[in-house]
């Protein structure tokens, strides 16, 4: 008892130390941050020996380039909103006359006329979708963090292990995959969509990359304050992070949206969107217009997952001292 | 509590002991714990189904039948009899050489320049460059595209010019398949890697760059080489992992614009030959003979990279 009431005392006391060490220093950097800062502007604003006609070298590259990358996105997105007058034109026109939203209403008039509600197959893409992402999140950042930053013994093995298992091709081991999955009795149920996906390899190799740029004294700071690992990987790395993660959601929630199932889950209420959608669009020419349609549909949300993380990374500047 | 500390000083626990082993592992209990729901489902769905189909690659197994043991007739029968497994090769090694450093030195060049964008503009060319993975149908776009007759929009567009006079059949033709399916692969492949990289470049601390301003940094491609790079190597070694497997196993591409098999195997890849002898053929052992050899090439090529960038990782 007497222990802890020293100890807190001792903890005030420090910490009413480093308080005042703290903002003299903040003081002291931000003093020296504006002469530096100066210097900086007095080279050259931004960025060091940009001209203005390499940067419109380099835009007019960048926009012929993007042109190319983004035709079929938006070839896919004009197709599906043609008529059906339209969609036949042959050679096929680059742009629509009279856009209509006809493919769309009948992707939904066909969807509604399942013997399985559709509502049902959104419900599994989502539901699979998001606890997909939030595990994949959670397991991946507490197992990158203890693979980049801990010295255990086994860490050499089992960072190989990472690398080495993301060089092999699943050609050949999908039907072992299988195997194992129907001795645990998983076939037909919602696990064999979310489990095999939770643990991926990429998503590990990625934050664990991206975790081993953390400056290592700030860990042990933290450890010095206290701070299990468990704790240190989620108040300080993590938040720190932010990119990495944003991107990590990019990628696991476009994986596990486009979840197809195939042998692993064969009970239609257990089937997901895309491959219901690849049903409907499956049936011949006269529902060309409706391929487009659902192709953009299914694109949407990853799309705004996309969006939004992408934009949140912005906001986040890097962290002064946080890095090595 | 005291007694504890002194009875471990009396005794130092020298490193390379299983005691030493022992202790660190006690003392970093904590960090097996977070692992563990990792590396459990990583056992059962990814390490258990690899190990099994390793052996596979020494039967003939039918999916039918129980795999009977032939030793490494397959290995054998693959280098010295199957003519085609040699085209795959070539071709592979053809593609992986124009496809895994281009779309690698081309991620990290746009992930650089989108860097210097401002934020608005950073999001809108990220995504246009991430657009190909996002693209639904692109396979059936790119066959309009290159498609045969006059009406495929690069023979009308060439035609138009004057530059050709006939129609070119792009997917089918074995002259123009090769450059046909190089440019699609190249396309699709600014991916994960492109994404990571950019990550990468936004992670980076820029006070960085202004000590580099003060220290007297001349241009662009100086921060480049002496900041940026160094500062990137994670990320790098990331991509470059992503690169080699995908340069490595491509396969799809081809698959889906010329067909399977292509027309005189001109695109034919060690992926087409395993996906031909797994999923239609089904003879699994060889197809597990054959991804073994791709992962073994992989392996190799991994170390290889590894080493040239390892001097800007930590490991």
């Amino acid at each position: 008892m007497a222990e802890t009431a020293l100890n807190n005392q001792i903890t005030d006391s420090l910490e009413a130390q480093n308080a005042k060490a703290l903002k003299k220093l903040k003081k002291r950097q931000k003093k020296r941050g504006d002469i530096e800062k100066a210097h900086v502007k007095k080279s050259k604003g931004k960025h060091i020996n940009s001209s203005l006609g390499g940067d419109i070298a380099i835009g007019i590259l960048l926009i012929l380039l993007g042109l190319f990358m983004i035709f079929p996105l938006y070839y896919s997105i004009i197709q599906s909103l043609k008529p059906i007058s339209e969609l036949f034109v042959f050679p096929p026109k680059l742009y629509v006359l009279q856009p209509t939203s006809e493919n769309y209403s009948n992707l939904f008039k066909v969807a509604g006329n399942l013997w399985v509600p559709f509502s049902r197959y959104v419900f599994n893409s989502v539901f699979v979708t998001i606890v997909i992402t939030i595990m994949h999140v959670f397991v991946v950042c507490c197992c990158a963090y203890c693979l980049s930053k801990c010295r255990f013994p086994g860490y050499y093995a089992l960072n190989q292990l990472i690398v080495v298992s993301m060089l092999f091709t699943s050609t050949a081991t999908w039907i072992m995959q299988f195997v194992v999955m129907a001795k645990l009795g998983m076939i037909n149920s919602y696990w064999a969509l979310i489990l095999p996906n939770v643990a991926t390899s990429m998503g590990l190799y990625l934050m664990r990359q991206n975790m081993s740029t953390i400056n290592d004294a700030v860990i042990d700071a933290a450890k010095v304050d206290g701070a299990g690992a468990f704790r240190t990987c989620w108040q300080v790395v993590i938040p720190n992070q932010k990119p990495a993660i944003a991107t990590l959601i990019i990628f696991v929630f476009q994986g596990a949206w486009n979840i197809q199932g195939g042998a692993l889950v064969y009970k239609e209420d257990l089937k997901t969107l895309p491959t219901i959608m690849t049903q409907l669009a499956a049936s011949g020419i006269a529902r060309q217009g409706i391929i487009y349609a659902s192709a953009v549909v299914l694109m949407i949300p990853p799309l705004v997952i996309f969006l939004i993380a992408q934009s949140n990374v912005m906001e986040t500047m890097a962290n002064s001292g946080m890095k090595d | 509590m005291a007694k504890e500390i002194t009875e471990e000083r009396k005794k130092p626990i020298e490193p390379g002991t299983w005691r030493h082993t022992l202790h660190e592992m006690k003392m970093n209990q904590a960090c097996y714990w977070m692992m563990l729901p990792f590396f459990a489902l990583f056992t059962f769905f990814t390490v258990i189904p690899v190990v099994m189909s390793l052996p596979l690659g020494l039967t003939s197994f039918n999916l039918v039948q129980f795999p009977r043991y032939i030793g490494l007739q397959n290995f054998y029968s693959l280098f010295v009899n199957d003519d085609i497994f040699l085209i795959a090769v070539k071709n592979t090694l053809i593609f992986a050489v124009f496809t895994g450093p281009f779309s690698y030195v081309l991620s990290f060049i746009l992930a650089w320049l989108i860097n210097e964008m401002n934020p608005v503009l950073k999001v809108v060319f990220t995504f246009i460059f991430y657009a190909p993975s996002m693209t639904p149908s692109a396979y059936v776009i790119w066959q309009l595209v290159f498609s045969g007759d006059s009406y495929g929009y690069l023979n009308s567009v060439l035609m138009d010019f004057g530059i050709i006079n006939s129609a070119k059949q792009w997917l089918t033709d074995t002259r123009y398949m090769m450059t046909v399916v190089i440019i699609v692969q190249l396309w699709m492949s600014m991916g994960a890697g492109f994404l990571a990289l950019r990550a990468g470049f936004q992670g980076i601390d820029t006070s960085l760059y202004e000590a580099g301003a003060i220290e007297g940094i001349q241009n662009r491609f100086q921060e480049l080489f002496s900041i940026t790079i160094p500062a990137m190597g994670p990320s790098l070694l990331f991509a470059a992992v992503l690169a080699i497997s995908g340069a490595f196993t491509v396969g799809t591409v081809g698959q889906q614009l010329c067909g399977l098999p292509s027309t005189g195997y001109a695109v034919h890849t060690i992926m087409n030959h395993a996906n031909d002898y797994g999923s239609i053929r089904y003879e699994m052992g060889y197809a597990s003979a054959i991804c073994f050899v791709l992962f073994a090439v992989m392996l190799i090529c991994n170390h290889v990279i590894r080493s040239v960038l390892s001097k800007y990782t930590d490991n």
